[in-house]
C-alpha cells in the first residue's frame, strides 16, 4: 500500500437527484436495475471520502439486467488507468449485493472497456469466486471493505 | 449402455442439508456403497467444517453421521479419502492440510500440514495412498509422503505455475501428478528416477490446443490413458496418452489434446469427474449438471464426445463438484453454492 493517495485528485461529480421509489414499485421477483443502482450509488470509494457516483465510478448506465437469462452485469469505471483498488470495489460491489437478488442470478462485475490498463487480468479477478470468497474471509481487505459500506453518507 | 434407443434421467435420491454456508467439494469413501458395506461421502464447506454422511442400509437414505468441526478456521476448500478409506485429507483456506482418522465413529485430527502461504485449494492422495499432494494461491504443489505413525513429511516443493493452482490430481496407476491452474495450464509433475526430485514434465496449455482460461478441475478414466479437463474458458477437453509406454516405464510420455467439447455450456465449469464406466459428469456456474459419454458415431481413430443428458436447476445456485460413487449404484453426488449436498441416481429405460 503506497503512503500518498494513488489518485490525489479525483475529479468530484455532484450527486445525482434521487427518485423516491415506493414500496409498490416492483414486483418481489423482478430485478430493476435503478433499484440495484440506488443500493450501490453510495458505496464510498477506497480511497476517497467520496461515494462511487460521485466519482463517477458508477452511474446509472453501470447495471444492466437480463431478468430471462437471471443474469446481472455491473460495469464501472475506475478513476485513473492504474488505480489498483479495482479489487477491492469489486468485492465491495459484491458484499453489498450478497442475498440482493433470487438465488440464481449470477453476477459479473467488469471495469468498463478502455478504463483500465490491465482491464482483462482486473476482469478476471473480479469474477473468479474462489479468489472473491478468499479476499472476503481475510481480515484486512474485509475491514476496508466494510469501512467502504457502512460510513455514513457524505 | 449407449444404445441410441435408451433414455437416461438423473434422478434426484436426496437432498443433504446441513452445511450452513456454500458447499465446494464432495469425497466418496471408497470400498463403501459395495458389497453391503452403506456409501459414505464426506462434503466441504465455507462454514469451515466436514460433514460425513453415511447411507441407511434399510431406507437407503443417507445420514449425517459425523461434522469435523474446530480444526479449520476458514473455509474447507476441499476433501479426499485415503484409497484404503483410513484417512480423509481436508484443504483449508487457513492455509493448513488437515488429516483425519475415523476412530470409532469419532473423527479425530491426528496431522496438520503446514508450509503453504496462503489458501490450500486442493488435495489428493496417490494410488497406493503412500503420498498427498497438495496445491494452492501460493502457485506452488506439494507432494508429502506418508511414514509410519501418521507422520508426513514434505518430500518436494513444485514452483512452475505462474498463478493460483486450483487443483492437483495424481494418476490412477502411476506416481504422476497433474496440477491446474488459474494460469490456464495444466502442468505433469514426475519423479527423476527415485531420488525424490520432482519436476514439470509437461505444461498443456493454448499452444497444445488447451484453455485459454483457469482450468478449475480435471479427472481421469480408469485406464488412466485418458484426462478430462473443465474451465472457465466454457469448454471441456478430452486428452490422451500412450498408457503402454507410460506403464512400460518411460517417464516421458506426453499428453495431446483429443477432444473438445464447446457450445455446451455458457458459465465456467467448475468440476469433471469420469466415472468407472465411462460418463464425464460436469458442474456448471449455470446451476446444471451435465453428462457426456463417448460417440461412437465418431469417425474411426478420432474419439469423440456426445452430450448424453442435461439436468437444469439440479442446484439452486453454482455447482461446484459432482464425483461419481461406486459403479454399484450408479449414484453421483454434487455439491453447491445453495448451501447443499445432493445425491443422484443415473437410471435409463429403453
Amino acid at each position: 500500500m503506497t503512503l500518498g493517495l494513488i489518485n490525489a485528485n479525483p475529479v468530484v461529480h455532484a450527486k445525482k437527484e434521487r427518485v423516491v421509489r415506493t414500496e409498490d414499485s416492483h414486483t418481489d421477483d423482478a430485478v430493476d436495475p435503478l433499484e440495484i443502482y440506488d443500493f450501490v450509488r453510495d458505496i464510498r470509494d477506497p480511497e476517497h471520502p467520496y461515494s462511487l457516483e460521485q466519482l463517477s465510478v458508477l452511474s446509472e448506465e453501470s447495471i444492466t439486467v437480463d431478468e430471462k437469462l437471471g443474469r446481472i452485469l455491473i460495469t464501472f469505471t475506475p478513476t485513473i488507468q492504474h488505480c489498483s483498488m479495482v479489487t477491492v470495489i469489486g468485492l465491495c460491489l459484491r458484499e453489498k449485493l450478497k442475498d440482493h437478488f433470487p438465488p440464481h442470478f449470477k453476477v459479473d462485475i467488469k471495469v468498463a472497456p478502455g478504463s483500465h490498463a490491465n482491464e482483462e487480468s482486473v476482469n478476471k479477478q473480479l469474477n473468479d469466486k474462489e479468489r472473491v470468497s478468499a479476499a472476503l474471509e481475510n481480515p484486512h481487505l474485509r475491514q476496508l471493505v466494510d469501512e467502504c459500506l457502512y460510513s455514513s453518507e457524505l | 449402455m449407449n444404445s441410441a434407443d435408451e433414455n437416461f434421467e438423473l434422478r434426484e435420491i436426496q437432498r443433504l442439508e446441513g452445511h450452513t454456508d456454500r458447499v465446494w467439494g464432495v469425497a466418496w469413501k471408497p470400498a463403501t456403497g459395495v458389497n453391503g458395506v452403506p456409501a459414505v461421502l464426506a462434503s466441504c464447506s465455507g462454514d469451515k467444517t466436514v460433514c460425513i454422511w453415511e447411507q441407511s442400509p434399510a431406507t437407503g437414505s443417507f445420514q449425517q453421521k459425523a461434522v469435523l468441526e474446530e480444526t479449520h478456521t476458514r473455509t474447507v476448500r476441499s476433501c479426499m479419502w485415503s484409497p484404503s478409506g483410513k484417512l480423509l485429507a481436508t484443504a483449508s483456506f487457513d492455509a493448513t492440510t488437515a488429516i483425519w482418522e475415523d476412530v470409532a465413529g469419532d473423527f479425530e485430527c491426528i496431522s496438520n500440514l503446514e508450509g503453504h502461504e496462503n489458501e490450500v485449494k486442493s488435495v489428493s492422495w496417490n494410488a497406493s495412498g503412500s503420498l498427498l499432494a497438495t496445491c494452492g494461491r501460493d502457485k506452488s504443489v506439494w507432494i508429502w509422503e506418508l511414514l509410519p505413525h501418521n507422520e508426513f513429511d514434505c518430500v518436494s516443493v513444485l514452483q512452475g505455475h505462474t498463478q493460483d493452482v486450483k487443483m492437483v490430481q495424481w494418476h490412477p496407476s502411476m506416481d504422476i501428478l497433474f496440477s491446474c491452474s488459474y494460469d490456464n495450464t495444466i502442468k505433469v509433475w514426475a519423479e527423476d528416477g527415485d531420488s525424490d526430485d520432482w519436476h514439470c514434465v509437461q505444461t498443456l496449455g493454448e499452444s497444445n490446443s488447451g484453455h485459454s482460461s483457469t482450468i478449475w478441475a480435471l479427472s481421469f478414466n480408469t485406464n488412466g490413458d485418458k484426462m478430462v479437463s473443465c474451465s472457465d474458458d466454457l469448454t471441456v477437453k478430452v486428452w490422451g496418452a500412450d498408457i503402454m509406454r507410460m506403464h512400460s516405464g518411460d517417464g516421458n510420455v506426453p499428453w495431446a489434446h483429443l477432444c473438445t467439447l464447446s457450445g455446451y455450456h455458457d458459465r465456467t465449469i467448475f468440476s469433471v469427474h469420469w466415472s468407472r464406466e465411462g460418463i464425464i459428469a460436469s458442474g456448471a456456474a449455470d446451476d446444471a449438471i451435465r453428462l457426456f459419454v463417448e460417440s461412437i458415431d465418431g469417425l474411426v481413430g478420432e474419439p469423440s464426445y456426445k452430450l448424453l443428458l442435461k439436468k437444469e436447476k439440479a442446484h439452486d445456485m453454482d455447482v461446484n463438484a459432482v464425483q461419481w460413487g461406486s459403479t454399484e449404484n450408479s449414484l453421483l453426488a454434487s455439491a453447491s453454492d445453495d448451501g447443499t449436498v445432493k445425491i443422484w441416481q443415473l437410471t435409463s429405460s429403453s
